[in-house]
């Protein structure tokens, strides 16, 4: 039976940077997957394509791309991204021009166009899922809207030749999708071996989280060497069977334990996974450890896809101003306590309009270090010995917001004894919602960069 | 005893939804969260937390429960005023739940 592996190389956009290549040296792979687009990442980038037509894509392309492309055009390891963000186009010719620098004069690069849908959107006024209102009703704080993409454009342009395939908006499952429907020439209405790919794309999308990282708990899930953790590795056969694994040597374990938390990460009901290409169901899915850091997965189904597309719509939201400020040593948490009433009172009396707001408390040792920290401050043992008081507030404005930390602030002069540290913030709100948008009115294209 | 003792978790977000797995280490500890980690527990473990409804779903192949919780996390990852927006630290919040070591719950 045929069989690829795929190395994870990145599960956001600012994550490690050698685990990548250390799969491209030592991983025998064939293919290495970049996921680096959150849920607002696109907005941001969108932004910053207005500011510079040039620009849109992932901030870190360039130094992944100098890291890896040697490597990965000399042993013809394909790389799949969507480190493209609002801008894929832009993006493959960086890539190229980085390519062109490095000497690899052959590289074939494909950038995938047409998540872009803000147009669509607009003209059908589609309603927003999280909220009462449609696109409209959001007016000129409007952003961006881009549709989830499946594999097939991505599947095409690797079958087309491309070595490096850069994309936007797409579903992360299907840039692990991609290769397999194109190595494997998987149907498109497979449901079953599409659900078995997805649940595949699915573990391996966020990397390290698999393979140890966001997993140890000391004393009852202990990981080693978390610092050079290594990033994961899919087998996957023709007949969508997987073995999850990582390069002999990395830190970190794939164990059935970290493939379990991985599988019902973001995942909500199990057996209607919805993706662009197939409903997923994970609810049958058997994990079974077959050797140290070797885990068998099956059981992986799929159903027909949906007739719309996810669209992920970024707005300016709102403002956020931030203020924080330390107490330390007997009396820590009832000074912080009377910290917090007073700037709720401060916020009132001065008329800051802020349409919600939250007081919290903060800490364990950040003021005089774990020694001075451990002395026992109270009779009553449950008293830590600092808190930090933390309060923030949504606005209308950043006039409005900037008051929030000034309000903070002025503790230091009009607050309780012994105040440390304060500092503050206020930042516009860039926030993603979502609508349902018929599936036809997208239609993505591969446009492919000579280098 | 404690959820910790005899299960792992891991916390998902998507907009202003909070998923948590509940994962039994040892397949016969299965039935012990069946019986006592159940929906309406949850909610009010995290009661101030989530505002929304809390559904479990049941995947006994792995010896698993997801809990997805709704309105929990200030209305949207991307525009929380938390100081962990995406409500990451939850898992452990809830692996703090008390367990009977009999299926009577």
């Amino acid at each position: 039976m045929r069989t690829i592996r795929i190395g994870s190389g990145a599960g956001y956009s600012g994550d490690r940077i050698e685990p990548a290549i250390e799969l491209a040296e030592k991983g025998d792979i064939q293919y290495l997957v970049f996921e680096c687009l959150g849920e607002r990442t696109v907005a941001l980038a969108q932004q910053a394509r207005m500011k510079n037509p040039d620009l849109g894509y992932d901030p870190l392309l360039e130094e992944r791309m100098r890291a890896v492309l040697p490597l990965c055009a000399s042993k013809g390891i394909k790389i799949v991204t969507n480190m493209g963000a609002a801008h894929p186009e832009a993006a493959a010719r960086k890539t190229a021009e980085i390519a062109r620098s490095l000497g690899l004069s052959r590289l074939r690069i494909a950038a995938i166009v047409g998540d872009d849908v803000l147009g669509a959107c607009k003209a059908g006024d589609f309603p927003i899922m999280e909220f009462d209102g449609t696109i409209k009703q959001l007016g000129n704080r409007l952003l961006s809207a881009n549709a989830y993409l499946g594999a097939g454009p991505m599947a095409e342009a690797l079958s087309a030749g491309a070595d490096v395939v850069i994309t936007g908006r797409a579903s992360d499952p299907a840039l692990f999708l991609a290769p397999m429907i194109h190595a494997f020439g998987w149907a498109m209405d497979d449901w079953n071996l599409l659900g078995k790919g997805t649940v595949a794309g699915h573990l391996l999308e966020c990397a390290g989280q698999i393979t140890g990282g966001y997993f140890a708990d000391p004393g009852f899930k202990d990981v080693p060497d978390l610092a050079r953790l290594g990033f994961p590795i899919g087998e996957v056969g023709e007949d969508g069977s997987l073995v999850v694994t990582k390069v002999a040597g990395s830190g970190g374990a794939v164990t059935a334990q970290t493939c379990k938390e991985q599988l019902l990460y973001e995942v909500h009901d199990p057996a209607r996974y919805l993706q662009p290409d197939v409903v997923a169901d994970f609810s049958h899915v058997t994990i079974e450890e077959i050797a140290p850091d070797r885990v068998r997965i099956s059981g992986g189904q799929g159903t027909k896809r949906t007739g719309t597309l996810k669209v992920s719509v970024g707005y300016l939201d709102s403002f956020i101003g931030e203020g924080q400020i330390s107490y330390a040593g007997p009396g820590a948490l009832a000074r912080g306590r009377l910290a917090l009433e007073i700037v709720r009172e401060r916020l009132k009396l001065t008329g800051v309009a802020a349409s919600e707001l939250r007081f919290d408390l903060i800490g364990v040792d950040s003021l005089h270090g774990p020694q001075v920290s451990a002395h026992e401050v109270s009779a009553e043992a449950n008293e830590p010995y600092e808190v930090r008081v933390r309060v923030t507030g949504r606005t209308e404005s950043l006039r409005e917001a900037v008051r929030i930390g000034n309000e903070v602030e002025t503790l230091y002069t009009n607050g309780p004894a012994g105040g440390g540290g304060a500092w503050k913030s206020a930042r516009d709100v860039v926030a993603v919602a979502s609508v349902l948008l018929p599936r036809e009115l997208a239609a993505p294209i591969v446009r492919f960069v000579e280098t | 005893m404690k959820l910790r003792e005899i299960a792992h978790s891991r916390t998902g977000d998507k907009g202003n939804t909070s998923n948590i797995s509940v994962i039994a280490y040892r397949s016969e500890h299965y039935p012990l969260l069946l019986a006592q980690v159940t929906a309406e527990r949850v909610r009010a473990h995290f009661a101030g937390v989530v505002e929304g409804e809390v559904v479990r779903y049941e995947l006994p192949d792995i010896a698993a429960l997801n809990f997805v919780m709704g309105q929990t996390l200030g209305g949207g990852v991307t525009r929380s005023l938390a100081l962990d927006a995406h409500g990451k630290s939850l898992s452990s919040a809830l692996l703090d739940l008390d367990i009977q070591d009999t299926l009577g719950s």
